[in-house]
């Protein structure tokens, strides 16, 4: 302040000069927490049973410390379940309206307080004030209205659905308030009772937030507030009263949490990290592309899972929109985050700036080309200049790890093709942005790019009402929008206990041919489309209800289900055939299957035990489930969300991608039709392992696939040990979803073991459907089979 | 893009020089793309992005009131009525304001007064001695659709009785039409008429109907050698907006960078407030850079701005909230 410019030298120079928010209130109510902060436990305050232990929270700005955050130890993440499993009763039998209320109160408290959480957020954060006002707190609001609106229409729209529990939510420090209230929204709207554990660098608005529940009416226990580190996260994810875990942040821990969950039985959503590709075709509004790089790139210091952080570039634009990024970063801004005419504030953490500038200079030394603008920095406090990468190959680091920080990595393409090809070549599958005034190009794109969201001609856009999420690496579940709700709610009865299972005879040597069954008909794999030998050479008796040998089928081993990964991997020119081909082949194999009903009602009278009525009930009601499929196939459609912007977002319910299915070994005809159909209806394309036990129907189904024009590679079987082939399929990087039907140890193994490329789990946790009764067909098979991709289209001229 | 700006306040004797015209380009049409959607979001974002206070708010009002066109376009002008407004451009800021804000040194007087034709003799004898330009409209403004050899001679006319400044309207037919070429001789046409005048060229953004023909129009003005474009006539039902602001300044940017030639922009109609005229000064900072923030490329069509302006500024000297009548009417 010593030399203040005159009204007369600004008139001159016609520069900005300070604007700086006043801290207000929220100084006096750090002062008031002096002492401490404390855990928000079943509507109350308290101190952590056990340790002294707390967590320093700065200002990343100055450093300055804003107070001491208590560390929930296990004790006390208990407390907060247990407080939150007492109150799950009451409050998941409030009514909707009931509920509605507290969220309405919530989003107007929010809202009454929009300027004490905006500059709390950006102390805390380090994020600019502009961002916090402008967008995080009013999107929190509007995902507590909007959820309120749930809360009144779940009965009526989301029939025979309940509540899980007590859920557990981890939300990570680069939109603090905005990710609990992803996370509390629907949870409370749908009835569950929650403990939600913010990060330890950004926690103090959710325990503004906590003071606030009380006054909205949120009843004790119902939302309890932990603080800590990772130790307070793990005992959340491990605690076995704890239903569903809810998690945003890092691919890393979305991984351990996976694991840690396994075979537990909790529902698990994660939205984790992303790099995700911007796009800008030559016919695009290039000042457009620029200021949606800012918007990508440099909004959050980058500390952005969905941050367009890669751009790719058609080649003759590529020098006219780098110079655009160069001279337009010439006047970014950056600095003190409390200032209302800052472009960027400070990185969150020390460490994390380290971070970037490690993955910065490794960038450099791989050949990238290093920008960054020759603009004001403060020189203490934790910034870094926004960086432009260019000559980034997709090699480079800066090309494929997830930076999270304000780092543009530049790269040109010559086609469409290309252009997709470079998108997609990543583990990641968050976001895309893409730029083209071209309808077509922009279009085909959207549908081409691998992602959860897809933003044309704008980017990082957040409304309540889409669902946002990803695919991939990038994690699983959406949050916002009718699909968002599906992560807080499960089908009433939808399960049953487990039957008792009919062990498996022990495993022999094949020799024992059994006797008096004609030409000999040993059944293969049916592997693209080809009825192949089993890799190993070796095959497997089959016994009848008798416990006598029926038949052989293939012993297959882990290359007969490479080999059938590949042949349904370059199958997947199956998700563009009509909505219409799919339900034409699937009544087709209706057809077909209905011409030999009498042949597979005597296998399953042999191999069940079954009378023939019974076999003939299980026959005819997988032709119907045929049907079903055939009728769905072109009737499972996405939906237009209401985003506040003129324009579309179009939430497209989209294949997965390649599936495995494991068969149950209950109903081997009907649990065999019911699986496949869906997943094949919605233009996925699977290997399928056979129950162990009976795999003859599904290998007597090969024919009937030959006859009925299902295309080579769609659909795979492989047949053989479960266990070895569950492995192989659960673990291999190319599968992108897989659904399991058997044991309690085979369900956990297969989630643990899907964390190689966080691939979608579907498991029966050793538990069985009734698949002739409402839970054996229909759209809880079709929302495993597909994932959601919000397309967001503004449009005008 | 940061230079530093040009000098303080306009000399109507030390004008730029005119803008030369090139020879009309199809290419530099065809290639115009806009995205409405995000031009507006560049709009609704900046003004959260940017704002100035205290004493760097009170030297931005003031650079906006020495880029202000101060205005009477009616029927029921008189020469009197006319001089009052000339007094105004003069003296557009009390004195015991400019002294309390340092800035009484300054000949500090708005940026041109704009009258029709009839009006020119009066304003230039109630200007002599100041450097305060008149511009006339012109070109049978607003609609322009007068015989085109009167539409000329309405400029020379203009033009001989003193105008410095010709603020012609184009034939919107030809946007809608997309005949460029033809819209490209019309204005090549005018500015020959101009002479030595500048010549700002109203392309009546309100009628046009598509955002990207407002940018194709923008780029056909300036190929034949309009030393301003001007969005509005202040008739039409839509006048000067932020979105179609940014997309001209845009195509300002795009000329200059093609041909080196800096062409200047002047919103009109619709902006009433001190705080829409920061947005506008803000706007053509972060597009074009400081060069622009002078009346010398930059001109607000705007007369009640003013008087909101006036009250800003006494606010920030006094600290109270001013009153329209403490300030002297134009």
């Amino acid at each position: 302040m010593s030399s203040m410019p005159s009204v007369a030298q600004i008139f001159d120079s016609m520069e900005y000069g300070p604007a700086p928010e006043e801290l207000g209130p929220v100084r006096d109510w750090l002062a008031s927490h002096a002492d401490g902060f404390r855990l928000f436990i079943d509507g109350q305050f308290v101190a952590p049973l056990g340790g002294t232990e707390t967590i320093v929270t700065h200002n990343p700005a100055t450093g300055e410390t804003l107070g001491r955050l208590a560390v929930a130890g296990a004790d006390d993440v208990d407390a907060a379940v247990q407080a939150a499993a007492r109150a799950f009763p009451a409050w998941s039998a409030t009514s909707g309206h009931a509920r509605a209320r507290v969220l309405y109160a919530l989003a107007r408290l929010v809202q009454k307080h929009s300027r004490f959480f905006a500059v709390l957020e950006s102390l805390d954060n380090g994020k600019p004030i502009r961002e916090t006002r402008d967008i995080d707190i009013p999107l929190v609001a509007r995902h507590f209205y909007h959820h309120a609106g749930w809360a009144q229409l779940l009965a009526r729209e989301m029939p025979g659905t309940e509540p899980l529990g007590v859920v557990g939510q981890i939300i990570p420090w680069n939109f603090p308030l905005l990710m609990l209230a992803w996370k509390i929204a629907p949870a409370l709207a749908t009835g569950n009772t929650l403990v939600l554990k913010p990060a330890d660098y950004t926690s103090l608005t959710a325990l503004f937030f906590a003071e606030l529940c009380a006054q909205a009416g949120v009843p004790p226990g119902v939302v309890n507030i932990v603080t800590g580190g990772a130790a307070t996260g793990s005992a959340l994810v491990e605690h076995p009263d704890v239903a569903k875990i809810a998690f945003t942040g890092s691919t890393r821990v979305g991984r351990y949490i996976r694991e840690a969950t396994a075979g537990s039985g909790k529902a698990l959503s994660l939205e984790l990290g992303g790099k995700s590709p911007f796009l800008v075709l030559e016919d695009a509004d290039l000042d457009a592309a620029v200021e949606g790089l800012i918007d990508a790139i440099w909004f959050n210091q980058g500390q952005v899972c969905c941050a367009g952080s890669r751009l790719l570039v058609e080649e003759g634009i590529a020098p006219r929109l780098i110079e655009k990024i160069k001279t337009r970063l010439s006047h970014f801004r950056i600095g003190n985050p409390l200032d209302k005419a800052i472009d960027m504030g400070a990185i969150v953490a020390p460490v994390q700036r380290e971070r970037i500038d490690a993955l910065v200079q490794q960038g450099v030394v791989e050949g990238a080309e290093l920008w960054q603008p020759d603009i004001p920095c403060p020189d203490d406090g934790c910034f870094y200049r926004p960086t432009l990468l260019t000559n980034v190959h997709p090699s480079n680091v800066a090309a494929r790890e997830e930076i999270f920080g304000p780092v543009l990595a530049v790269t040109t393409f010559r086609t469409l093709k290309e252009a997709v090809d470079l998108a997609n070549n990543s583990r990641y599958g968050l976001a895309a942005t893409l730029y083209s005034e071209n309808i077509n190009r922009a279009l085909e794109l959207a549908a081409k790019l691998k992602a959860g969201v897809v933003w044309i001609n704008t980017t990082n856009q957040f409304d309540a009402a889409c669902g946002f999420g990803g695919v991939r690496e990038s994690g699983y579940g959406r949050e916002g929008g009718r699909e968002g709700l599906w992560d807080y709610l499960r089908l009433k009865d939808e399960w049953l206990p487990a039957t008792e299972q009919r062990p498996a005879p022990p495993a022999q040597a094949a020799s024992a041919r059994p006797a008096g069954l004609g030409i000999d008909r040993t059944a293969k794999n049916f592997i693209g489309g080809k009825q192949t030998r089993p890799d190993g050479g070796n095959s497997r008796p089959v016994y009848d209800a008798g416990g006598q040998p029926a038949e052989l089928v293939g012993e297959g081993n882990r290359k007969d289900i490479r080999d059938a990964v590949e042949a349904a991997f370059a199958a997947q020119g199956w998700a563009g055939a009509t909505a219409h081909l799919r339900a034409q082949i699937l009544y087709y194999v209706a057809e077909n299957l209905d011409a030999r009903a009498d042949e597979f009602t005597r296998r399953l009278v042999r191999i069940s035990g079954h009378g023939a009525r019974d076999a003939r009930r299980e026959v005819d009601a997988s032709i119907e489930r045929l049907f079903s499929y055939g009728a769905w196939a072109d009737k499972y459609d996405g939906q237009v969300h209401q985003a506040p912007l003129r324009g579309l977002t179009l939430a497209v319910n989209e294949p997965i991608g390649v599936m495995g299915i494991v068969c149950p070994d209950d109903a081997p005809l009907l649990g065999f039709v019911s699986l496949w159909a869906p997943v094949f209806a919605m233009g996925n394309t699977a290997v399928i392992v056979p129950s162990e036990a009976n795999p003859l129907p599904a290998t007597d189904f090969y024919q009937i696939w030959e006859t009925s024009d299902v295309p080579a590679g769609v659909l795979n079987i492989v047949t053989g040990g479960r266990d070895t082939l569950t492995k192989t399929l659960a673990e291999h990087d190319q599968v992108d979803a897989l659904w399991y039907f058997g044991s309690a140890d085979g369900s956990a193994f297969v989630e643990k073991a899907s964390t190689g490329n966080m691939k979608r789990s579907w498991v029966s946790g050793g538990r069985t459907r009734d698949w002739s009764g409402p839970h054996g067909e229909g759209t809880a098979f079709l929302r495993q089979a597909t994932q959601v991709k919000n397309i967001w289209l503004p449009y005008g001229d | 893009m940061s230079q530093p700006s040009l000098s303080i306040t306009t000399l109507h004797s030390n004008q730029p020089p005119r803008v030369q015209p090139i020879p009309f380009d199809s290419a530099l049409v065809d290639g115009v793309r806009v995205n409405l959607s995000a031009v507006e979001r560049r709009v609704a974002t900046l003004s959260g992005r940017r704002t100035v206070k205290k004493q760097w708010q009170a030297a931005w009002l003031l650079k906006a009131v020495t880029c202000i066109d101060l205005t009477t376009l009616a029927g029921d002008d008189t020469p009197d009525r006319v001089r009052r407004l000339c007094a105004k451009a003069v003296q557009p800021v009390r004195r015991d304001l400019l002294e309390a804000l340092g800035m009484d040194k300054r000949p500090l007087t708005t940026g041109a007064v704009c009258v029709y034709h009839a009006m020119v003799p009066t304003a230039v004898a109630a200007l002599a001695g100041h450097n305060v330009p008149v511009a006339a409209v012109s070109t049978g403004f607003p609609a322009g659709l007068s015989p085109f050899p009167l539409r000329l001679e309405e400029i020379r006319q203009s033009v001989a009785a003193g105008a410095d400044e010709i603020d012609i309207v184009i034939s919107r037919h030809l946007v809608l039409e997309g005949n460029w070429q033809a819209l490209y001789d019309e204005v090549l046409a005018f500015r020959d008429a101009c002479g030595p005048a500048h010549m700002k060229a109203i392309l009546a953004t309100g009628e046009l109907g598509s955002i990207n023909k407002v940018a194709k129009a923008s780029m056909v003005a300036m190929m034949a050698g309009a030393d301003f474009i001007k969005t509005s006539t202040g008739m039409e039902a839509t006048n000067a907006t932020l979105p179609v602001s940014l997309v001209m300044l845009r195509m300002i940017r795009d000329f200059a960078e093609r041909t080196g030639q800096q062409v200047g922009f002047k919103p009109a109609g619709g902006i009433t407030s001190a705080k829409l005229a920061m947005h506008y000064l803000m706007l053509i900072k972060e597009e074009l850079g400081n060069d622009w923030l002078s009346p010398h490329l930059f001109r607000f069509g705007a007369s009640r701005m003013l008087g909101d302006i006036e009250r800003q500024l006494e606010h920030f000297v006094t600290g109270r909230y001013s009153a329209a009548n403490r300030h002297p009417l134009g």
